[in-house]
């Protein structure tokens, strides 16, 4: 209660049980607080990927330690490592598999550009066969750099327009 | 309302599953396995025919992660290719450098001081406990017991805190130079080194007691894939695997390289070869590390810690660079044309975590080699999968994997 | 190491030596390979077989060596064979496959890297790359950064949602140097950007 009498915020005693809020930001606020990683270790990012869901980094703080082995119940792919040639189809059927909506992280710089891997069996950025959402740097990235490419991954979930579409059935959601 | 109860009777689901037993055997299931799948280790992938639970067949398909290390080191100075063996086996990157840089050096008949070698021998042994630990820990998650990777991380964490001090990244390390290191060990480090494998042995203790006489462990390792003699030495394994089979083979004892024959320490040997044996040889090597790393700080000697006599090889320090111009020069040169190496051929296997990791090297004379063939240790092991894995159960299966303790970036290359 | 010297050569005087830095290295004819390894393994304990690999040297006859690295238990020592490919075109070697088990899988990456056929090998397939990748790698003449070819066919639906395919790697700014002899110019990273992608296709000349 302010001093001239006028109540602002909610009161629970006169509007009831009931939160007026935006669809979207109720979606992204649960979405992004729940990735479940499908960790998509390929080479030696997957030392430090297994180093991030440590004890000392603890990637459990952001509701991101229940790794999915299995694309169908993961939202998040983080592609760790170099991708060569030969694998990138088996990545883009496993990134197919995942139910929507899915967001993909390129850790490292092989996964990103292909890194120091200039040859003719990798490919060049993990980009041209799956659409990345955020990249990280570093020939391994910290474990924080992972985690800071987590936090930025949940901005840009927040900010999404998780609503649109939603509530017609016909159209794929993407 | 009245309800109706009816009782569901399941009756013997054994005797009826044996009934159906004659109509299933002798239908084969083909399965793949990997290549993205938890307990392949990364990216191997085994085609399996199963009868029933059994595997009649197992096909390894590998290739999943070559990027093609050999070609790139045919483009590149001696001294550029060095970050590219952090990557072959990305759990144990020092001791690959060291390999790599000795036989480079052998080429180029270069001696390297005493305190370099010491140096290198502690390195070579921390990348041991690190990759045994990391070996352990998923060997035994792939058992089931997920407490022991826990452990085991938390120690690999104060390695890599180590490895940072040391060569400033936590494990693609990049620290060997041909004819010396990238710089001396900062003050207080050796310490510190010891001070981490005083707080080990009490860890590996704790590992012993959850793990050796645990009765599912015992029961999922006991008497699995176990590999004769003959056969671990017709296939070429090497390392810990070899040495599980009964062969007394240590490249550090037989063939030593910088300076372990200086150094005390017993090389365990496995009886039966089978799962178990294996993991018992890597528990005894991790306590045999720590006393050579003991051993090496006893004795680190003073002095330089690369070969100040390799003019054309190693660059000089930075100070002299930048007040002397025959050192300008020289490390002008050095950095362009890579460090000048004689014609020859040379090939050098180092005792690796992973087994014996060999390099064959093909010099036409210069700074660039005209064939660089890196012999990896867990493509060995790896090829005797379709050897052992037949007549065991398909859970059998990442017990085995995990007991031969393979890395694709090496397998592969 | 003198006396396996003595003791190979008084059995098979075909045996030459061959330059080497370290361990005993020896040129071998192709056609007595398999007794020479037969005997090595059986007579002179090198039981174990570490490594199968392959040299091309480019311009000189005979093109291929087919280099074999062994390895004595009792002696802690390594020795090395070299064997020549006699046809460049359509290089082959027999297979060591029935003395050495370890073989099987060094052969299949020689065949792979350089396309040198195995006579008598169980499986003669690549290994590393996948089956119908047209070139071989490591062969001299193959560029570092690759050539243009289609992806591994198995998944049709893949390439048809990415339209990607094996492009060369951009190889601006990547590895140099100069080897003696070249002008420093050539060493000199290149500015052109060379990054194609399936969004920015390299231009027809």
């Amino acid at each position: 209660m302010s001093p001239n009498g006028v109540e602002y915020g909610y009161n629970s005693k006169i509007e009831g049980e009931v939160v007026v809020s935006k669809l979207d930001a109720v979606i992204n606020w649960v979405r992004k607080h729940s990735i479940w990683p499908m960790p998509m270790g390929l080479a030696c990012c997957a030392i430090e990927l297994m180093g991030t869901a440590g004890s000392r980094f603890d990637i459990s703080r952001f509701g991101m330690e229940v790794m999915r082995f299995s694309p169908r119940q993961a939202d998040c792919m983080i592609v760790a490592g170099t991708v060569t040639y030969k694998m990138a189809p088996i990545v883009r059927r496993i990134y197919d598999q995942m139910a929507g909506p899915k967001w993909v992280i390129a850790m490292g710089a092989c996964a990103s550009t292909g890194g120091m891997y200039r040859s003719y069996a990798t490919m060049q950025g993990v980009d041209r066969i799956v659409p990345v959402d955020v990249y990280v740097s570093g020939c391994p990235p910290r474990p924080e750099a992972l985690i800071d490419a987590l936090m930025k991954l949940q901005n840009k979930i927040g900010n999404e327009r998780s609503a649109r579409g939603l509530l017609k059935r016909d159209q794929a959601h993407a | 309302m009245t309800k109706a109860v009816k009782e569901i009777s399941l009756g013997d689901v054994g005797a009826r599953a044996a009934d159906y037993d004659e109509e299933l055997l002798g239908d084969k299931v083909s399965l793949s396995m990997g290549p993205s799948h938890p307990a392949t280790h990364g990216v191997l992938r085994l085609q399996l025919e199963l009868d029933g639970d059994i595997v009649t067949k197992c096909m390894p398909v590998i290739g999943y992660l070559h990027r093609g290390d050999e070609k790139i080191a045919e483009n590149m100075t001696y001294n550029q290719f060095v970050p590219y063996t952090d990557r072959l086996d990305y759990l144990a990157p020092l001791a690959n450098n060291v390999a790599y840089a000795i036989a480079v050096e052998r080429l180029a008949n270069l001696k390297i001081p005493p305190r370099c070698e010491a140096i290198r021998v502690i390195c070579c042994e921390l990348a041991r406990i690190s990759s045994h630990l990391l070996g352990l820990g998923v060997y035994a998650m792939d058992t089931g017991a997920l407490t022991v990777f826990m452990y085991t991380f938390t120690q690999r964490e104060k390695l890599y805190s180590l490895f940072e001090e040391l060569t400033g990244a936590r494990f693609t390390t990049s620290y060997t130079r041909i004819g010396g290191v990238a710089r001396d060990v900062p003050e207080g480090w050796l310490g510190r080194v010891n001070q981490f494998v005083n707080s080990l042995l009490p860890v590996v203790d704790e590992i012993d007691t959850l793990l050796t006489r645990n009765k599912i462990f015992l029961e999922r390792t006991e008497g699995i894939a176990a590999i004769s003699r003959e056969d671990a030495i017709a296939y070429g394994l090497t390392g810990p695997n070899l040495r599980a089979s009964g062969v007394d083979v240590d490249l550090r004892k037989d063939t030593p390289y910088s300076g372990y024959e200086q150094y005390d320490f017993e090389v365990p040997i496995g009886t039966h070869g089978d799962c178990y044996d294996r993991y018992l040889v890597r528990m005894e090597e991790l306590r045999q590390s720590t006393r050579i790393v003991r051993q090496a700080i006893d004795k680190m000697p003073e002095g330089p810690f690369y070969a100040e006599d390799a003019k054309k090889i190693f660059a000089p320090r930075k100070d002299k660079i930048l007040t002397s111009m025959e050192e300008l020069i020289q490390n002008f040169m050095i950095v362009t044309e890579g460090p000048q190496m004689p014609a020859g051929e040379v090939y050098f296997e180092a005792e690796n975590p992973k087994g014996a990791l060999g390099f064959f090297i093909v010099s036409k004379g210069g700074g660039v080699p005209y064939r660089l063939k890196i012999r990896a240790p867990s493509f060995c092991s790896l090829c005797i999968l379709d050897k052992i894995a037949p007549g065991h159960l398909m859970s059998d299966i990442p017990v085995i994997l995990g007991s031969l303790d393979f890395v694709m970036g090496e397998c592969d290359r | 190491m003198e006396e396996i010297k003595k003791q190979l050569q008084e059995r098979f005087p075909a045996v030459e030596s061959r330059d080497s830095v370290d361990w005993p290295a020896f040129n071998v004819p192709e056609e007595r390979l398999l007794e020479v390894c037969r005997y090595l393994r059986d007579d002179l304990d090198y039981a174990m077989l570490v490594d199968v690999t392959a040299v091309d040297w480019s311009d000189v006859i005979p093109r291929f060596s087919v280099i074999y690295h062994l390895f004595s238990v009792s002696r802690s020592a390594y020795l090395r064979l070299a064997v020549n490919c006699a046809d460049a075109g359509a290089p082959s070697m027999v297979s060591v496959c029935s003395i050495w088990p370890a073989a099987n899988w060094h052969e299949r990456e020689v065949y792979d890297m350089f396309g040198i056929q195995f006579k008598n090998h169980p499986d003669m397939r690549r290994i590393l790359m996948w089956d119908d990748y047209p070139y071989f790698p490591l062969r001299k003449e193959f560029p570092l950064a690759g050539i243009e070819t289609e992806l591994p066919p198995e998944d049709t639906e893949v390439r048809e949602a990415t339209d990607a395919h094996v492009i060369a790697a951009p190889m601006m700014g990547g590895p140099f140097h100069a080897t003696p002899g070249e002008p420093m110019s050539r060493a000199e990273p290149r500015a052109a950007d060379q990054s194609w992608t399936e969004k920015n296709p390299k231009p027809l000349d």
